[in-house]
């Protein structure tokens, strides 16, 4: 099968979908003839145009809040942030806007619209272009929040998200934009909230949100080595999130790891552990683990950087000790 | 000014009237039913504005979509939405435009173009600019209209909307309510020019202040505008000087920000007394048809009174229906 980058896949599922319906158009900064800081238009507004492709001022509450009109009237909007740091001027429209106008409305109004940018620490970006924070948004009713991990992902799950009437963050963690993977190259969509079952193992699951399941995946020979079979799940959405792959797995492994790039307290990781406590207490042997970067402002310089997020050494550390439970 | 009186036709001026004194008699019916208990949450009264939801929506189509804010009752009335719907609503009913699930601040009906009001002061003047950005997309001369107050003036999403809208040559109509206060602050004190209709210098597209307690006035500026915005003319900001004689919501006290003579001052120039006495003087119509239009309305306020405290309740099992158009 050939192979396309994480970028380039999600751009031929948004090329894709431009050509299939004209009421789509994509905003932000450099999206235009440009093609996008991280080429996520690349080569579109050759096809399609200004009105499809639209620079924008740097008002990302302006053009967000204009993309909800836009959506409730007939288009369906997405929107390039570039970084999710930067979206979050916009968060009063994400929050009270967007993902309460279906609700508002009695379901008599869509939403449309499709957020998508970079989130992720890494490259010595700092701390303004390092955000994570999809877990502030599956925790808000109304989202749909993406987190693909591979590039075949990227593009069944952008798709899927630019035909959804409802309004999804399409969360790129921007150290994933240039690795490779297969795509095929006939047409597909991924459903929200169906897990993928990374590698399969029967010792311990880890579940691993974005860049941590490459991380993840990379300690995994070792561990085998050792005698842990890992298996290893990607949510892929964690919002929805599949439970039931999770506990299928925890069934049978009676162990798990949550790895998470950004915070502890609040997280994802907090969630799927208390989920799996409620519904399936009785086929843990260990307490489950969560291994999250640091709950601290994101630095510069690398050695800080590097510090602050799960390294795949300290995942393999992670697995150990609980295995040692 | 053009003289409209001549030009617009018996029953358009007329209309215009009924359509004030409709917002007017449901916003007294609503205050009575807010004292009585009938009215759970805040209740925003539109008394005293009435000319401006009236003279802009007077131009619009079903397929037109507003956006309003907290005050936002009249501009659903306005629009198309029914005395019922709306009092049903603020009651939390069933029968409600939002079926319940938003009350005074949350004002929804799609289907004749009210794209709904919003208890956060700034986000209707994006979401029209959307709306605007829709239209020009798909190539229809639909038009956008952002209805807010002075308040909202000073918020970001005045200053990117208008400018969005401006740099696209989008089809909106922002239609600045100036009360003067926003909840209870001056807007002599939170404004550096408090004339907001020269704002629009600043985004390259025209400003237009009026007197927003005469129907005519706001009328004649409106469809200007949204004939210029329907060509392909771009946007316009309107202000309409106008003043809300009752307090900021209902069940607030009203005493320590203003004073009672200014209270009086604008009394005296009520948009709908001003405008009955003009089509008196200019015997458009007579005290008799005013007495008509006066029954007919309290008619249907009326029965919007019952049909609303006589409507069910929405069911609590629906409760988690419509967070989103999908199950999953």
């Amino acid at each position: 099968m050939r192979e396309l980058t994480y970028t380039e896949a999600a751009r031929e599922g948004l090329a894709e979908e431009m050509a299939n319906d004209p009421t789509i158009f994509v905003v932000g900064e450099g999206i235009g003839e440009r093609g996008g800081n991280f080429n996520t238009t690349l080569g579109l507004y050759e096809l399609y145009g200004p009105e499809r492709l639209r620079d924008t001022p740097i008002s990302e509450r302006g053009f967000v809040g204009m993309c909800a009109g836009a959506a409730m009237t007939g288009s369906r909007p997405i929107v390039d942030f570039m970084f999710m740091d930067f979206i979050l001027d916009a968060i009063g429209e994400m929050i009270n806007q967007i993902a309460k106008m279906q609700y508002m409305s009695s379901g008599r109004l869509k939403m449309p619209l499709v957020l998508r940018g970079c989130i992720g620490v890494g490259g010595a970006a700092a701390t303004h272009h390092s955000s994570n924070l999809y877990s502030v948004f599956a925790h808000v009713p109304g989202f749909r929040v993406v987190v693909p991990s591979t590039p075949y992902d990227a593009k069944g799950l952008l798709k899927t998200a630019i035909q959804s009437d409802d309004p999804v963050l399409f969360l790129e963690h921007k150290s994933l934009l240039n690795t490779k993977g297969p795509v095929p190259e006939e047409t597909y969509t991924i459903p929200f909230g169906q897990a993928n079952i990374s590698r399969v193992g029967t010792d311990v699951t880890v579940v691993a949100i974005a860049l941590m399941v490459n991380k993840t995946l990379s300690i995994c020979e070792q561990l085998t080595q050792e005698g842990i079979s890992v298996e290893v799940i990607d949510p892929r959405t964690v919002a929805p999130l599949d439970i039931d792959t999770i506990l299928e797995s925890v069934h049978k492994t009676g162990r798990l790891l949550i790895v998470d790039e950004t915070f502890a307290p609040c997280g994802i990781g907090a969630e799927v552990a208390a989920q799996v406590i409620d519904l399936a207490f009785d086929d843990l042997d260990a307490p489950i683990r969560r291994l999250n970067g640091a709950h601290t402002p994101v630095p510069y310089s690398p050695p800080l950087e590097t510090a602050i997020v799960p390294q795949p050494e300290a995942i393999a550390q992670a697995i150990r000790d609980l295995m040692a439970e | 000014m053009t003289d409209l009186i001549n030009e617009l036709s018996k029953e358009q001026l007329i209309n215009l009237y009924r359509q004030m004194l409709e917002i007017r008699r449901a916003e007294e019916q609503l205050a009575r039913s807010y004292q009585a208990g009938l009215i759970m949450g805040a209740c925003h009264t539109y008394i005293g504005e009435e000319a401006i939801a009236s003279g802009v929506c007077a131009h619009l189509r079903p397929n037109d979509a507003v956006f309003s804010t907290h005050r936002g009752h009249g501009h659903a009335l306005a629009k198309g939405v029914s005395v019922r719907q709306v009092m049903a609503e603020l009651f939390g009913r069933v029968t409600g435009c939002s079926q319940g699930r938003g009350g005074s601040m949350h004002l929804f009906s799609p289907e004749v173009g009210m794209m709904g009001t919003s208890g956060i002061v700034g986000p209707c003047i994006l979401q029209a600019t959307g709306a605007g950005y829709s239209f020009k997309l798909l190539k229809t001369d639909q038009v956008g209209v952002a209805f807010f107050g002075d308040g909202a003036s000073n918020n970001g999403a005045f200053h990117e909307g208008l400018n969005l809208a401006s740099i696209w040559d989008l089809p909106v109509l922002f239609v600045c309510e100036n009360n003067l206060y926003a909840t209870e602050v001056p807007l002599s004190v939170a404004g550096g020019n408090p004339n907001i209709a020269e704002r629009a210098v600043a985004y390259g597209m025209p400003g237009i202040a009026v007197d927003g307690n005469d129907v005519l006035a706001v009328y004649e500026a409106a469809g200007e505008a949204i004939a210029r915005a329907r060509s392909g003319g771009g946007p316009t900001l309107i202000e309409g000087k106008t003043y809300r004689t009752r307090p900021h919501a209902e069940g607030m006290r009203d005493g320590s920000y203003r004073t009672q003579e200014e209270i009086d001052t604008w009394k005296a120039r009520d948009p709908l007394k001003l405008y009955r006495e003009r089509l008196l003087a200019e015997e458009v119509a007579n005290v008799d048809e005013f007495e008509a239009i006066e029954v007919q309305v309290k008619g249907i306020v009326e029965e919007a009174f019952e049909f609303s405290k006589n409507s069910p309740w929405p069911d609590p099992e629906t409760v988690l229906d419509h967070i989103f158009s999908t199950p999953r």
